[in-house]
Parts: structure tokens; sequence; C-alpha cells
């Protein structure tokens, strides 16, 4: 399985999602600069985490833009999975590929905390080794990770199988307890929790692998 | 020369009042006349000025700081570098520094400390590191004084802010409220790197007629005489500093930091500098000294954020994310595609010479031409006066009893819920502390652990200080601080190999003030080479007064340590049920100047805690044998509130509980703050108890580890939710109100 990761100015976890994915594929992930226009065949795209552009505008706004995002628009479109963590959801949301948006926390300040994600879809290719209802115990870290969508949408992502996971513990005043989503064909997928940095033991829980486990085996 | 510029008193007549702005005294006033030759101009006696500043000439602490231990066979660069590096092995290097913005906080809070982030994580990527953690230190005043809230919530603000975006964990700090800190919070920041121990970059300019480059983000006229403002005292109008603090870009930071690096890696850098306190006159005077050459700046080249600023502006503007560098010649081009790259400013501002002044041009007009080395040589030095501070009587503890009717558990969880022993997760939620997917060990530990990439190693790291014991006795407190470095870091199993200080202090003027510095100096020192525990780098900090009064002297020490398998690092939190307790050390029942003194009994009192270096080093090396040899499972320093504290921050961490003996007669001894000592749990508690009788370590069996209760036996147990409740709750309560 091969994967590239997107890094615009001011992302700061491509490094944490490029070791989650080495260990569990085995390969290297491909590094895209956010101004490039192409970007190798790959099997997985991933958006990491941080504060593209400083956040400055909206969380994700200015690099939604970025020239690399055509073409990540156009791998979706054809059906390449790709995966936005954190600021590349909030990335995700603002390109239209994910329904929804990110608010600021409801308590108005950032958070670094652990919280559990409750799996509400096992059958994508980001959960298929996950059991239903599976508990995981990740962290979060955002500012801005209060997904909200208007009560239409809410009720046909819903529906569709489109909530990815939920918080037990909603640690940022999300709808619902969104913690994370998928497009309507279930090849995208954006989650404000951060699993890359829950896979091994140092980080207190390994809980946040499975879901690289699920992608690596979709591609086996 | 017609094109020069126009001497000063042709431009302000009052030179008394100049002087006053700037903080320059008449005698250095008259020794800038003799190494100028000539009456300066408003530029050159700007540059003097902020040259000469307590901030960047440390002329009150100089004579003293000098005695300080810097040498080690494991020290690659000791002070007087941007930071302090560190031989950790393998071909690899820590680098560190702590550096204070307590000034700026205090009139800017979130800028303030934000900035003071900004700069320290400056200092370490300049000398070629990548910085891998952020720590800090915080005091602010009496928690019900007007201000203190609000300097909170900015404060930790900035620090999030800055360090969140840029993208490293920050993954320790302390905090403590106290009236002292009322008109003077202090924020103290550190930074940890690391880097190639054959790739360090350092200050000192060479090669004359190579290029002078200024990258990073424009300038503009924030922060102007920055470091003069931070060296003097506060009063009335200190609202109207607000311009001299600078404002923060973390984002630009990000890319100045990653264009460096990319840059670094490459053969083109001969010297760097971070444009921080005094701006461009600091940097360029800097490399140029050390080099032993001179500098030719075309200030008209200089990228500017806004117009029609003057030569005098540009020299002393403090705007963050700049760097100065010296390259090879014909690198250039190489440097120029990178920082384009990252969207920064690059510009070729000027080039070295053989003329050892500094030169500047602005306008068609030379603004500056100064000899350098005069400068710097002729730097004022003062050998301040001082008096030793009184010494405190020794308290009885049985005079201190529990309040009638009270237990010992119904003590601690009062303590538990006092603003200097309350949880700081309202803090610390606010900050990354695990971005970069290597922090073994974030908040809420006696030391943070951060595994070194792709190796089983790990830094451990630490800040500390306990200003009280410093203002009742700044010799035995300034011992105290780097004690309780070497305490925490080998609590978690880690070596200590050096630290860095943050002296936070008053006027140096006044003798008292001076007396304190002098002390804590000479504690620090006495326990350096003791422990053989260098100091590698550091920051001085004074004048912090307002209206005459000083904050308690705050010696904050940051200490580093190797550890050489990250997995066998040791929590706080309890992990077992049936495992033994025991407290390592001697309980001598010490009560001046504890926690339990001031929060039960209302005094703050008496003398503090004896350090017994002797002791200290063979019970560290004694703990860190145990974690080597996996024989323990918890292990917490013993420091404020004293052991029954100890016991139940373990308790908490792990949710177990645990039953103790009944050990004292005195249940005060609870509560005393005696050095030397740490809890330890076990499950090999006879083996453990050998090798403490072989090792000459005191060890007397505190307890069992079990159950959802603290107890002590004799006394009625405590449920651990009802000691969480008010452990938890008073800070987040207090910024709600």
């Amino acid at each position: 399985m091969q994967t590239a990761i997107v890094v615009f100015p001011g992302s700061n976890r491509e490094r944490d999602a490029a070791l989650a994915v080495e260990r569990a594929t085995g390969k290297k992930p491909h590094i895209v600069w956010h101004a490039d226009t192409d970007m190798p065949k790959v099997d997985l795209i991933m958006l990491p985490g941080g504060f593209s552009h400083g956040d400055y505008l909206r969380t994700g706004a200015m690099a939604a833009h970025s020239p690399i995002m055509r073409e990540v628009a156009a791998r979706a479109e054809k059906g390449v999975r790709v995966w936005g963590i954190c600021n590349g959801f909030q990335i995700l949301c603002e390109a239209g590929l994910l329904p929804g948006i990110l608010l600021r926390n409801a308590s108005l300040k950032f958070v670094c905390r652990p919280v559990t994600l409750k799996v509400e879809n096992n059958k994508t290719d980001f959960t298929n080794l996950c059991t239903p209802e599976q508990t995981m115990r990740v962290i979060v870290a955002h500012g801005d990770g209060n997904y909200f969508v208007q009560p239409d949408t809410l009720k046909a992502i819903q529906d569709n199988g489109q909530v990815a996971f939920r918080y037990l513990d909603n640690p940022n005043g999300s709808i619902a307890d969104i913690a994370g989503v998928f497009n309507k064909h279930k090849n995208v997928l954006g989650m404000m929790p951060h699993p890359e940095d829950a896979v091994e033991a140092l980080h207190g829980s390994t809980e946040g692998k499975v879901l690289f486990d699920s992608v690596a085996k979709a591609f086996a | 020369m017609t094109n020069s510029a126009a001497p000063i008193r042709q431009v302000r007549n009052n030179v008394a009042e100049l002087l006053a702005e700037h903080g320059m005294s008449q005698s250095e006033y008259e020794t800038l006349l003799q190494v100028m030759g000539r009456e300066p101009t408003l530029a050159e006696f700007g540059v003097a000025a902020a040259m000469w500043s307590e901030h960047c000439s440390y002329k009150s602490t100089r004579v003293w700081l000098k005695q300080l231990p810097t040498k080690a066979p494991h020290v690659i660069c000791g002070p007087g570098e941007n930071a302090g590096v560190i031989d950790i092995g393998d071909g690899q290097a820590a680098v560190f520094k702590i550096e204070s913005h307590n000034h700026p906080s205090y009139i800017e809070p979130y800028q303030g400390a934000a900035t003071g982030v900004g700069g320290i994580l400056r200092d370490v990527f300049t000398m070629g590191a990548r910085p891998i953690a952020n720590l800090n230190a915080l005091r602010f005043g009496d928690p019900s004084h007007a201000k203190t809230k609000s300097l909170v919530a900015g404060v930790v603000s900035g620090i999030g802010g800055y360090g969140n975006c840029i993208g490293v964990p920050t993954v320790a700090g302390e905090t403590n409220f106290h009236p002292s800190y009322n008109g003077n919070c202090l924020v103290n920041a550190m930074t940890v790197g690391l880097a190639d121990a054959n790739r360090i970059f350092y200050s000192a300019a060479a090669g004359i007629g190579n290029p002078v480059v200024y990258v990073g983000s424009k300038t503009g006229r924030d922060g102007i005489k920055g470091a003069t403002m931070s060296s003097g005292e506060f009063n009335a109008d200190t609202e109207s500093k607000r311009p001299t603090v600078q404002v923060g870009d973390p984002f630009t930071e990000k890319l100045v930091m990653e264009a460096c690096l990319e840059l670094m890696a490459t053969d083109a850098i001969v010297a760097i500098q971070d444009m921080g306190a005094a701006g461009l006159t600091s940097s360029a005077v800097e490399m140029a000294s050390k080099g032993g050459l001179g500098i030719h700046l075309e200030l008209d080249k200089v990228p500017l954020r806004e117009t029609g600023m003057t030569a005098y502006e540009i020299m002393l503007s403090e705007s963050q994310e700049r760097m100065l560098m010296v390259l090879k010649p014909g690198h250039e081009a190489e440097a120029a595609r990178i920082f384009e790259k990252w969207e920064l400013d690059f510009a070729i501002i000027g080039q070295l010479t053989d003329t050892g002044r500094l030169v500047g041009w602005r306008n068609g007009i030379k603004e500056l031409d100064m000899p350098i080395e005069p400068l710097v040589e002729q730097s004022p030095v003062y050998n301040r006066a001082w008096e030793p501070t009184p010494a405190q009587p020794d308290l009885n503890a049985a005079d201190y009893p529990l309040p009638a009717g009270e237990t010992i558990l119904a003590i601690a969880q009062k303590m538990l819920a006092t603003p200097d022993l309350c949880s700081r997760r309202w803090i610390w939620e606010q900050y990354d502390s695990l971005v970069g997917a290597d922090t073994a060990q974030g908040p809420g530990g006696d030391a943070a652990v951060v595994r070194i990439r792709d190796t089983q190693k790990a830094l451990a790291m630490t800040v500390d200080c306990t200003p009280r014991y410093c203002a009742a006795d700044p010799v035995m407190g300034g011992k105290q601080a780097v004690v309780e470095t070497w305490r925490n870091l080998c609590a978690v199993g880690a070596k200590p190999l050096a630290i860095t200080d943050n002296m936070n202090f008053g006027n140096p003027e006044k003798p008292r003030i001076m007396g304190q510095f002098v002390g804590a100096v000479q504690g620090i020192g006495e326990a350096c080479r003791a422990l053989d525990y260098p100091v590698v780098s550091g920051n001085c900090s004074l004048y912090n007064e307002t209206n005459g009064s000083a904050i308690m002297p705050t010696p904050v020490i940051g200490g580093v340590g190797l550890m050489q398998d990250v997995s066998k690092t040791v929590p706080v939190a309890l992990r077992g049920e049936g495992e033994t307790l025991f407290v390592l050390g001697e309980t001598h029942g010490h009560v001046g100047q504890t926690l339990y003194l001031r929060d039960i009994h209302g005094k703050e009192t008496g003398s503090v805690p004896h350090v017994n270096l002797a002791a200290e080093r063979r019970y560290g090396k004694f703990v860190r044998h145990l974690i080597d040899e996996r024989m323990i499972t918890s292990c917490h320093d013993v420091s404020d509130g004293g052991l029954l504290i100890a016991l139940i921050e373990m308790a908490m961490a792990g949710n177990i509980g645990f039953q103790a003996e009944a050990l004292f007669p005195n249940p005060v001894l609870w509560f005393t703050e005696d050095q030397g000592r740490y809890v330890i749990a076990t499950r090999e508690a006879e083996k453990v108890a050998i090798a403490a009788a072989e090792a000459d370590v005191p060890l007397t069996r505190l307890g069992t580890t079990g159950g959802d209760k603290a107890e002590v036996k004799g006394q009625p147990a405590v449920a651990l939710s009802a000691l969480r409740a008010a452990h938890e709750n008073w800070l987040p309560h207090y910024m709600k109100d």
C-alpha cells in the first residue's frame, strides 16, 4: 500500500502520521508539498494535523485552496482513500469534500486530553478491523473541533452511515457528539482526534492503531 | 563628513532626559563618549544603550555568574551562545535554555508569554537543533488580586497559542501564586532540542566580505527599547509601555524554523544568530564581536513593515521571527531558494569587514560607525553592594500541631485544594503535550520524558524552584532548586546531566536584593559542583519590582537528564494493588517555611529545610539503580506539602488507594518538607530493602497499595474520589468565577 502525506505550511503532525503509517504498512509514505500540483499514484492520501497557514483565517480555509487540493479532490472523486486528521479534517470540510464545519470549541479554549471514541460504522476501509461499537482511547488536541452541520444534513449523514466516530466524553461541544465523518462513498474520512498518537506503548494507548491496520488490510 | 548623521545634541538638546529614557547612567554615557571619541548619533546612542542594558550586558550579575561551574566532559557548549549543548552519546546532542519574558507578560499577557516561547524556540533552533519539547515556570500574584486571573488566562493561552501552533509539545512546568508577584508575574520558558553533535551552529562570524543575510519576518516598530524596558522597575504608568511588547506569529516562526533547519542541512552557513532582545543591534554586534570582525550594514535593504523607519528604529526593533546569518560566498542563491519556498523574506543587508567597526547606512547617510570591540569591552560591570539575608530561627514542629479536631487526611484534603498544591490540569490541558508522538511522560509527572526518535533513548526534563525557601535563605534555596530538579530526573529513571538557570530577582541596586542574588548563585554553584551537574545556559531577569516592592527571589532551574531505555520510565502513578510503599530518605520534621505552616497556620516563617548534597547524590543514584533494574513500579519525590501529599498524589494519579502505617508520633511530620526523600512502590519489597541497606540509603516501610481510599492507620480513611475533587476543582472554579 502506498501513501502520500500532504504537508501545508504550518502542518505539524505529519511526522506522527508518517510513523503510524510506516508501522502499519512497512512503507514510508511520500511527502507531498502543498504547492505541488501532482502526486505519485497512491492508495491513501493523508492530510495531517497542524495549523496550516497559522489558522489565521478560518481553520483550513486557506489550505483548502492550495494547488494540491485540486488533485486531492480529483483523486477522491476517483475513489482514492483520503484521510484528514484534525487540521486535515478542517481542510476537507472547507474544501467541500466532507459535510459540515469545525467551529471554535464550546469552552473557547484549546483542549489536549484523552477521549473515548465509539466506532459508529465498522464497514469501511478505515474501520474494517473494528468490532461493532468498538471504543478506543485516543487524544484530542485542538482549539476548533466543535463539529457542526445543519439539521437536515445531520439526519442525512446519520441515515447514510457517514458518522464514523462519536465521543463518549464530548470535549468540544460537537453536535451529536460527532468526532469523525465519512463522505457519501466512505472513501474520505475526517476526524478531530489523533489515532496516530495512540499506536505504541509509549503513547499510553495503542487503540488508534486499529485504524491504520484497517487501511493496510484494505489494500493488502 | 557631510553624509554622516548629526550628533545627538543637535537632535535632542536634553541629554539627561535621553539618558533617563534609555536607562543609561551619566558615567556610562561618559564611557560611551570615550569609546566613540566623539559625540554619538541618536542611532549609535540607541545601540550602546541597548548593548549596555542590564538585559543584554548582565552588568550587575556577571561577576557572580562567573563562579558557576560550567564545564564537564559531556558539555559541548556552555553559557555565552544562544543555548547550551550537551553530548548525549551516539553522535547526538541536547540543546537547551530557559529564558524569561516577565515584564512583557505583565503588560500584555498573551503576546508577552507567546513571544517568550517564540524567543526561546529560536535560541534553540539557531544552534541547529530541532526543538522537541517546551517547558515553563510561571509565578502569579495572590489569587484574590484583581489582575491575577486575567494574567493566568492570558499567559496560559499565549504559551499554548505559540507552542501548539508551531508543533512543539509543552510537556512540563510549574505554577505558584504569591502576593509578592502581584505587580510582577514571572513567565520563564524553556526549550529542549535535539541536534547532531557535529552539526552545531554558532554565532561567531568569519570570512571578510562574506554576505550578512536577514531572513524571516519584516521589521516593524514593535518592541523598540524592549531590552531597556525589561531593565527597569514598574510603576503606575506601566500600561503605557504596552507598545514596547512585541507581537508573536508562531506560523511564521514555524516557517523560519523549517527553512533554517533545511538550510542547515546544506553547507551554506558560517554563523547564525536570532534577533531577540535589542534585535538587529545585538545580533550584528555579537556575531562580529565573536569573530573579531567588523560589519557593514545597509539598513535600506532590511525588509520593513512600516514606512519611514529610522536607523535608530531599525536597529532597535524587536519584531519577532527574524534571524541574521553569515553565508559562505556563492551560497546566496541556494539559501534564497529555500527561503522563497517557505515564503519568507530574504535579504543580503551587508558584509563582514576587517575594520572592527559597526557601520550602518540609511538613505545615503552614515548613521552608525562604532568600534565594536571597545563597545563590548567597555560594557559596564558592577560589583554591586550586597548584604546577606538574615538567618531565620529553626522552628519546632511540636509548636505547630494539627488544629484541634482535625485529622491528618482532612488537613491533606484542605491543602490539596490550595492554589499552590491544586491540580494544574486547567493549565496543561491547553497545551498540546503530545505532538511529535514521542512524549513518553507529559505534564503531571516528576519530570517529562521525551523519546529521541528512532532510538530507545529519551531526554527527561523538569523546571523547579521553591521561592519561599529562597526568600528565607537564598543559599539553601538555590541549592534546593537544583536538587529538586535532580530528584525529579532521578525519580523517572534519568541520569541528570546539566541545568539551565533563570535568575528572577528584584532591583540589584538594593543591597538586600543583590544579597539574595549572590546567595542563590552560591547555593546553585555549590549544588552543581557536588552533583557534577553544570550550568550550560541561563538568563537573568532583574528589576522585578513594582512601586519599590520586589518579587521573592526566584532562581528557576531547568534540569535535563538522559534515559538509555525509555521503556523503563517510572511514573508517579501507583500501578498495582498489594504493592509495598517505602519512603526513601530521612524525615526529621522540618516545619519552617512549609506549605503546612503557611496554609494551615498562616505563617511564612522559620529556617528552610536543610539540603544534604552528599546524601542527595547517593539517594539519586540508588533510585536510578532501582529503576534500571526494574525493581520499582512508581516513584515520586517528596517536595511541597510533604510525605502524605506525595503519597496522595501517587494514589490519585493511579486511581489506587493505600494504607499507611502510623509512622509518626507527631502527625505534623506527615507534612514537613525534609529534603532528600522519595516515595517508591514495589512488588519486590525484600530485594529493595536489602539493596538499600547495602547502599547505605535509609528506607522506611510506609504501607501498602490497594483499594479506593487513602488511609493512615488509626485515622478515618478518605475516599480518593473526595481527595481528587478537592485537588481538581480549585483552579477551574477560580478561573470561572
